[in-house]
């Protein structure tokens, strides 16, 4: 077992006997292989479901936009990050909130492990430190965790938690060296026509079930501009101008709020890295502002401010 | 068989402006091609899909009665995008119907019965259209006594006044009319909500049958006068509102339980609902 | 029927003499997936899938379907007349579709073709297209087919079995239709003795690793509200983000959209893939929504497979047990565990 998975428990049960919040969101074991189920738990003699694992990808924060009660969250240091956004913006109020810090070793993407085993089927998954061991009906494979590791995970420079009232763990080293944008340079580096066919075929497949948006801990307009009929900005059919206009415009209510969490990627059914178009916003916004999204809780996001010295950049 | 997708092409032939707030609009439709006149018969409560080229398609209960030959009547609300585009046609402009789609009220059952008409605001078109079918010659002899309730928030607001003011002076139906507040010193029936208008006015259960049709509130509170004076569940009808998109059962998204209100409704009685789930 | 057994070598052949007469549908590699697609070779039909990640039905009912077209150019004698467009409705064969997918098509058959009205398009893809259903020796863990009551090797919805064996194919007809398919296939031979029971093995074999999750059958005697009213409701919707997932990749989800699309002066009216999931699903134009909480959204899926349909049908539960949604939730809402609940009707905390 998880050491986290103890702490949760024991936390759970402290705050529900204290009255301290109505109830703990969390996690428990999922049903199937590499996959673990956002609960939400009441009553002490539910807190043995809560668990903890490397298949917590679900991005917790989902949950807390415009609840009324008040809520023990579990969050990884991206739950954190889009705990403070949804402060910021006012969501939510820190008052309502206790947030238990999950130092994060990141997640695994269970994608990468299917393409691993190339078909063969995985009846379970478990981890041990480093090594992520899977195992079907005539077939066990220990693999290294690391290379299994969601994309976002892998280049995460905020694994701990920025906002919490307790850890469950010591924090982790945050990882050092990470190249953040690779492959945002890459398709910088492409010319217009390379580009264009680059961004096309990324979104080829998608058959517009809003997956991506929904999962987002930071989609939560009343009205989503795709569902908005009067005027109708976009049209619902599978042409690529509205499959393309949808995803330019939920990329760019995204600039300047996007955590990279990867609940958008990790939603997707037909496994378009969507990550793609927000990152590109993410990298214009660290260079332009030097401002990453949800890191400090005081002050306010870039994009909703106005100072004399803005970067005039991107009028061109 | 025909597509029932596919609307037949109409004229708008004339337009009335119903209500003094101008949102309710009557049309008058007729059929590009007579032989689809045929084809749409209809019962009074039954609705059809109004189609706008270009705008979409909104459900609307037919106005008119089936013994008036020629036209269809629909008196629309303006609420979205494609009744506000119906609200700025013209005379003479094209657009379809698609229908008749749903069941109607329980005709065959009432006959024989008296029969309690409960009317709010601008749910009284499916009524008017079973008024009319009612006091047709043809039709009048199977039924007991009419006896109508129809209220609005004020005399601007009531549909069909000329037809108000000839049911008035019938023998073969009695009218309460009803308003929930006015200055008008002309108006000269009742002052009241509909439901307390119901109780005044105390109309017998006996061999009757109730259909109510009105907002959700006024359903609500006309319900237990209802049962009060002796209706039993299964002899008060009524007549739903869903969103729709197909109208014939299809399209899902209009069920309560295991009821398309499009297509196995729009008309229930109060004895099925009890047996749905309370999702409307 | 006419049975017979394919060696591995000559199946492209089979397939490519029939592309000549009919457009065909199989399985092919889409990204890191599968997914059913006009055959243009052959040997591009891949039938070592286990399942594709979107369910056949797209082949009979299209993510987005032009109905009609209008012209609403001033003066134009057809202004504002809709009339049908032309559609490929010719003869089509899918492939190796698997046997819990073609199930779907006669549990949606129900919703499109009843006795007062017919979907025009369901029913003429449908009544052109022979289904060549390929046995399905090694089920995923999320599948439950046994449970829903059709099976791996159920051949009740299609019109030609396919069943992988060591060597090659066995071909069993199971309709008309099936049969005229294979006959005088020059590249099959008849069945021996022993390939029928080597294909016999392999079916009893996949339905053993099938153990009965739930009992879907008392539910029909469960009352619909006292269903609807359940507490475990509450619980099974926490995770839900509405996404609509389920609803998209799901065999038997049939809900669709109508919308107009103008282009200058050119319009049509469309119908698009819809969801239960979705807030606007319901939403009245006087704002009003029956269903906008969450709860009532997830509920109405799971009460429309496994309680709606079946009481209103006398049929179902509409759901083929294919495991798209548990395998593809992205919070890991198990349709098993919540029929299970249904079933046993309490709430049972895991």
């Amino acid at each position: 077992m998880h050491a986290y998975t103890e702490k949760i428990r024991e936390a759970a049960q402290r705050l529900l006997a204290d009255k301290k919040v109505d109830g703990v969101i969390g996690f428990r074991q999922g049903t199937i292989p590499m996959m673990s189920e956002p609960v939400f738990i009441r009553h002490a003699d539910q807190v043995h479901q809560l668990t903890w694992n490397g298949f917590c990808g679900v991005n917790l924060a989902n949950y807390l936009v415009k609840r009324k009660d008040r809520v023990a969250v579990v969050a990884k240091g991206c739950d954190s990050r889009n705990i403070v956004l949804q402060l910021q913006e006012n969501q939510i109020r820190r008052d309502q909130l206790y947030i238990l810090g999950a130092p994060c070793h990141g997640m695994v993407d269970r994608r990468k492990v299917w393409a691993f085993l190339k078909g063969r089927d995985p009846l379970q998954a478990t981890e041990d430190g480093d090594s992520l061991r899977v195992s079907g009906r005539d077939f066990e494979e220990v693999v290294d965790r690391q290379a299994f590791l969601q994309d976002n995970c892998r280049i995460c420079t905020h694994r701990n938690p920025v906002i919490y009232d307790e850890l469950l763990g010591d924090p982790v080293p945050e990882q050092a060296g990470v190249d953040r944008y690779e492959d945002v340079r890459r398709v910088e580096a492409m010319g217009s026509e390379e580009r264009w066919r680059y961004f096309e075929d990324l979104i080829a497949s998608c058959i517009r079930c809003y997956a991506c948006r929904n999962a987002c801990p930071m989609c939560y307009c009343p009205t989503c501009f795709v569902d908005e009929s009067r005027p109708q900005w976009v049209g619902k059919t599978l042409d690529p101008t509205d499959t393309r206009t949808f995803h330019l415009l939920r990329a760019i209510h995204m600039a300047g709020r996007c955590t990279d969490c990867g609940a958008c990627e990790r939603a997707c059914p037909m496994g378009i890295a969507v990550r793609q178009f927000t990152k590109k916003l993410e990298k214009d916004i660290k260079e332009l502002y030097g401002y990453e999204a949800g890191v400090v809780p005081e002050g306010r996001p870039p994009l909703d401010t106005y100072r004399p010295d803005d970067p005039q950049d991107f009028i061109k | 068989m025909k597509n029932p997708y596919l609307p037949y092409p109409v004229r708008i032939q004339e337009i009335i402006t119903e209500t003094q707030d101008r949102n309710l609009k009557t049309f008058k439709l007729v059929f590009l091609n007579p032989d689809d006149e045929a084809a749409f018969a209809y019962m009074p409560g039954q609705f059809a899909e109004l189609s706008v080229a270009g705008q979409g398609e909104v459900p609307i209960g037919i106005a008119s009665s089936p013994t008036e030959k020629g036209f269809l009547m629909f008196t629309v609300n303006r609420v979205g995008r494609v009744t506000t585009h119906l609200h700025n046609m013209k005379p003479g402009d094209v657009m379809g119907v698609r229908g008749p789609l749903g069941n109607w009220y329980p005709w065959e059952e009432m006959k024989g019965k008296n029969v309690v008409i409960i009317g709010g605001g601008f749910a009284f078109t499916t009524l008017r259209s079973s008024i009319v079918w009612m006091l047709d010659p043809a039709h009048r002899k199977d039924y007991g006594d009419i006896t109508v309730v129809y209220g609005a928030r004020n005399p601007g607001m009531l549909l069909y006044k000329d037809e108000l003011v000839d049911w008035e002076q019938r023998d073969d139906i009695t009218m309460h009319l009803t308003v929930d507040a006015t200055d008008d010193p002309q108006w000269k029936y009742n002052v009241g909500f509909v439901p307390a208008v119901t109780k005044e006015k105390a109309p017998s259960a006996e061999n009757a049958y109730a259909i109510v049709c009105g907002p959700p509130i006024m359903i609500k509170f006309t319900l237990p006068v209802l049962a009060d004076l002796g209706f039993p569940p299964e002899r008060i009808i009524t007549s739903l509102e869903m969103r729709m998109k197909c109208g014939i059962g299809m399209c899902g998204r209009c069920n309560i339980g295991t009821e398309y209100v499009c297509k196995d409704g729009p008309v229930f009685s109060m004895a099925k609902l009890a047996t749905l789930p309370n999702e409307y | 029927m006419l049975t017979i057994f394919v060696p591995k070598d000559k199946l492209p052949g089979l397939i490519g003499r029939i592309m000549d007469g009919a457009r065909v549908f199989a399985p092919v590699r889409d990204g890191d997936g599968y997914r059913f697609r006009l055959l243009d070779r052959p040997d591009k039909a891949d039938f070592t899938y286990q399942n594709t990640r979107l369910s056949p039905k797209e082949l009979i009912h299209p993510p987005a379907e032009t109905m009609f077209s209008y012209s609403l150019k001033k003066g134009d004698p057809k202004e504002g007349i809709l009339e049908e467009v032309p559609k490929a409705l010719g003869k089509r064969v899918v492939w190796g579709i698997r046997p819990c997918d073609a199930k779907a098509f006669q549990l949606v058959d129900i919703n499109f073709i009843t006795d007062q009205v017919v979907d025009p398009w369901w029913q003429k893809r449908r009544q052109a297209t022979v289904l060549v259903g390929l046995g399905c020796a090694e089920p995923c863990n999320t599948c439950f087919c046994t449970s829903v009551g059709t099976g791996p090797f159920d051949r009740s919805a299609l019109d030609v079995l396919m069943t992988e064996l060591a060597e090659g194919y066995l071909l069993e007809a199971v309709t008309d239709a099936g049969e005229a398919l294979l006959a005088g296939a020059p590249e099959g031979a008849p069945a021996s003795g022993s390939t029928l029971s080597e294909a016999r093995s392999v079916a009893e074999k996949a339905e053993k690793s099938l153990p009965r999750l739930f009992v879907p059958e008392p539910l029909k005697e469960k009352p619909m509200t006292e269903l609807f009213q359940a507490a475990f409701w509450e619980e099974v919707q926490f995770a839900c983000i509405n996404c609509g997932t389920c609803t998209f990749l799901c065999p038997t989800c049939w809900c669709f959209d109508i919308q107009d699309e103008v282009h200058h002066q050119e319009g049509v009216r469309l119908r698009l893939w819809d969801s239960c999931m979705f807030p606007l699903f319901t939403l009245h134009g006087s704002g009003h929504n029956p269903r906008s909480q969450k709860l009532q959204r997830v509920r109405q899926r799971f009460m429309h497979k496994f309680k709606y349909y079946v009481d209103k049908y006398g049929n179902g539960p509409a759901c083929v047990g294919c495991g798209r949604c548990v395998q593809y939730c992205p919070v890991n809402i198990d349709i098993r565990r919540v029929a299970g609940m249904m079933t046993a009707s309490c709430v049972c905390p895991t």
